[in-house]
């Protein structure tokens, strides 16, 4: 390990550490629009190619240059020693414990030793700006899409082309579009993904006899049928309020198309478009039969309902397989499958389009030890490509499956395998509306807000809920 | 220029000297009687808490008023561009629908803690004051609340509110089914009160524990002078020992204003403080604090928040100022 995060374009250690100095002084006079091209050229020396970098910081470091060089000399001469700090939203259980079998194995095969910092989920994500412009760890984890080239257009990740050239091979095309950033730099190293689908419990729909909806229609009379036998037909938890984000994707993405979604999230189409109305008029038509407490219930609370078998349906991630195996025995989980949402018999059917968002681990820029660490903080990214890595996560039960091509997937559950397919059979793939869209849009009094109000009373008048959406969009600053 | 001024002002000096040698030497030899240590301890005392209090108070208020005029989001500095003057303001008040809820149930949260839970401490301050038995035990169990912070208030209602069979309150209401639950935290609009009766729950401990200190400290004779005198329980309270504790009943004002204000950790905890638990704080954090980061934005509601504090805060200082000036 230790020699081959030596081999990288990286190399020799010094140019690399240089580069890093470069980036941080430049971006901020970057930001400070004092010295913008030199920001630029400086900002593509820090993209890791060593040597085509040297010349560019030659003329762009010489204040810099012999603190780096300081620097990078005990981290050159102890390859293989020395430490990466790793900043971890896996505060849950079960990929807590993931992550400390990955650090383990990483410090045994590699001898470096990882300091991990771990944050609960949701703060980490409140956190975010402020922890990536304040000391940040080496390597954090984070998401892909437009939430991730939000933060590195702000210059606040370091690209890693160098890395992401010696791994692309485990990876498909998908994924590599995943992590590109606007500048088509790569930012991240996918680490897992999930779909989101129906999940239900293949007893319930024997000992009922409920058949498999395929379109709107057969959604309807199924709930029908499942209120008749006392069931909820669809259990709902939008307490932490984005997980009515995924009915409203879901929807959308059926209605409307893959292409108009991600220009609505994106403000390149307008909230107030008839098309958002026709998204939230065949909601409204679904509420009756979702569970009417979902404003006070965590998703948690809600697969509760499906684990005990008050609730018939869940649109939801893979990853309401934690709560089978956190709250269920392994026969509920062995129990547990899913169907894709059905067709609403418009042209977008065909796409099979849904939300399979995926993971990535990034490497941070303003890290105060990644001049020292830069070595072992790509040695560890590189170890997070590998299918051996990612299957110590997928085993603790996340229902996080694995990027890599080279994962064992003989482990895989027949839920598992299903996802797997689901996701490979979808021509378009979101990645969910708080991750495809602006972070300070799609905030707790954004975004969340907005669809608990219209979650709170869907007989309101919703062009006006829609104008009000969209001035909200048209408040926010300029986005880069 | 400074000839002819240097001209007028000459004669003045000249034309007091006759009344000024003694007051001069009279003011330099007050001062003489401070040593160099004096005036450097005199220095520091006053110097540090300015230099504190400007530090820490002053410039964090001006600079969240500047940044209420700039689209800032945190990263990279503050150029020109930034400046939206009044753009911030103006979406606030006029657009911004969480704006009008927010402040509105800030006010509801004052009137409710003022009108309730507040006379209700009191009520009980007045009543444990009385020596009845088991005294202790009762301050005691009013007051553990208060212990608590209010997240884990907040957590601890969370349970008991819990709608349908899990939750104690619905339980004990009988209302455990799918259809006829009452969901006490995500009806939006009866989670605020819920939320009040939770808040309340504690600070109707703090304003008891406050206020019997106070009872405490009362001269016993003038409860006696008024028993003689032949005044009732209610009298007695109402016209001797209300007016007597006025100091504390302005402790009592300020700190229900100021937790009014403040109000922020258990909507926060409950929902991040949305649907129907808005609040100006959680607007703020979320929007300035949160990974959305507007901090322009969130700053202009700091500045709104800040104007409403600064009425009781100008009210409770004008006050003080006057006693000490009587």
């Amino acid at each position: 390990m230790a020699a081959s995060s030596g081999d990288n374009p990286g190399g020799a250690p010094l140019p690399d550490v240089a580069a890093a100095q470069v980036s941080r002084r430049s971006v901020l006079k970057g930001m400070a629009g004092i010295a913008g091209a030199a920001g630029v050229s400086a900002f593509l020396a820090a993209c890791g190619a060593g040597a085509t970098t040297a010349p560019s910081s030659g003329g762009g470091v010489p204040a810099g240059s012999p603190a780096g060089g300081g620097a990078a000399s005990p981290a050159g001469s102890a390859r293989g020693t020395g430490q990466v700090t790793v900043g971890s939203n896996n505060s849950d259980p079960a990929p807590h414990k993931g992550m400390d079998l990955i650090n383990q194995a990483f410090t045994k095969t590699t001898g470096i030793q990882v300091k991990m910092n771990t944050v609960d989920h949701n703060t980490f994500q409140d956190q975010i700006t402020s922890y990536l412009q304040g000391t940040p760890d080496d390597d954090f984890l984070w998401f892909s899409g437009y939430r991730m080239r939000f933060f590195a257009d702000q210059g606040l990740v370091t690209p890693i082309d160098d890395v992401w050239s010696s791994v692309k091979s485990n990876f498909t095309s998908a994924f590599a579009t995943a992590v590109t950033g606007n500048d088509g730099k790569v930012y991240g190293i996918p680490i897992d993904y999930y779909p989101w689908a129906v999940f239900y419990r293949k007893s319930v729909f024997q000992q009922h006899n409920y058949q498999i909806p395929t379109t709107w229609d057969d959604l309807i009379t199924l709930s029908q049928k499942m209120q008749k036998d006392g069931l909820i037909p669809f259990a709902f938890g939008d307490k932490d309020g984005w997980p009515a984000m995924g009915t409203f994707d879901i929807l959308d993405l059926r209605l409307n198309g893959y292409d108009f979604h991600v220009a609505l999230l994106t403000g390149k189409q307008k909230w107030t478009d008839p098309k958002v109305t026709t998204v939230f008029e065949q909601w409204k038509k679904l509420l009756p039969y979702c569970d009417s407490q979902f404003a006070g219930l965590t998703w948690q609370q809600s697969a509760d309902k499906l684990i005990q078998k008050k609730a018939g349906m869940y649109l939801l991630g893979l990853f309401v397989s934690q709560e089978f195996t956190a709250a269920g025995s392994p026969s509920d989980l062995a129990d547990l499958d899913f169907f894709a949402f059905p067709d609403l018999g418009t042209q977008y059917d065909a796409e099979k389009a849904l939300d399979a968002p995926i993971d990535v681990i990034m490497m941070s820029a303003k890290s105060r030890s990644l001049q020292q660490d830069m070595n072992n903080a790509k040695a560890y990214l590189e170890f997070w490509s590998k299918g051996s890595t990612q299957l110590l996560m997928f085993q603790q039960g996340t229902g996080l499956i694995p990027t890599a091509n080279d994962t064992d997937t003989s482990g895989y559950t027949a839920l598992d395998k299903k996802a797997v397919q689901i996701v490979s059979q979808a021509k378009k793939i979101t990645q969910f509306l708080d991750r495809d869209s602006r972070p300070d849009f799609a905030g707790a009094n954004g975004m969340q807000s907005f669809l608990a109000k219209f979650l709170a009373n869907p007989n309101q008048d919703l062009p006006t809920l829609q104008s009000q959406i969209q001035n909200f969009w048209d408040s926010l600053p300029p986005a880069s | 220029m400074d000839k002819p001024r240097r001209a007028d002002t000459t004669p003045a000096p000249a034309q007091s000297v006759g009344a000024g040698p003694s007051v001069l030497t009279a003011v330099r030899r007050r001062y003489s009687l401070l040593t160099t240590g004096d005036k450097i301890v005199l220095g520091l005392m006053v110097g540090i808490p300015t230099i504190l209090d400007i530090v820490f108070i002053w410039l964090p208020t001006v600079a969240s008023i500047g940044l209420s005029f700039t689209d800032w989001r945190g990263v990279g500095a503050i150029t020109a561009q930034n400046w939206v003057g009044l753009k911030n303001y103006i979406f606030l008040f006029t657009q911004y629908i969480f704006f009008w809820p927010a402040l509105s149930h800030n006010l509801i949260w004052l009137l409710f803690f003022v009108c309730i839970a507040t006379p209700l401490g009191m009520f009980l301050a007045v009543l444990l004051d009385k020596d009845i038995r088991g005294s202790a035990i009762y301050q005691n169990v009013f007051f553990l609340p208060v212990v608590l912070s209010l997240a884990v208030v907040g957590f601890i209602w969370e349970l008991q509110y819990a709608p349908g069979s899990s939750g104690l309150i619905d339980g004990i209401l009988g209302r455990t089914s799918q259809t006829n639950a009452i969901d006490w935290l995500g009806n939006p609009s009866i989670n605020l009160w819920a939320v009040l009766v939770a808040a309340s729950w504690r600070h109707v401990g703090y304003i008891m524990i406050l206020y019997l200190a106070g009872l405490k400290s009362v001269d016993p004779t003038l409860r006696e002078a008024a028993a003689i005198d032949g005044a009732n329980e209610r009298q007695t309270f109402f016209h001797v020992i209300f007016p007597v504790m006025a100091p504390i009943n302005t402790v009592i004002v300020v700190v229900t204003v100021i937790e009014s204000l403040r109000a922020f950790d258990i909507a926060y905890i409950i929902n991040h403080g949305k649907n129907g638990l808005e609040l100006l704080s959680t607007l703020i954090t979320n929007n300035s604090i949160s990974e959305a980061n507007l901090i322009g934005f969130g700053s202009s509601i700091a500045v709104v928040l800040l104007v409403i504090s600064l009425v009781p805060i100008i009210v409770y200082l004008s006050r003080v100022m006057r006693e000490q000036a009587s």
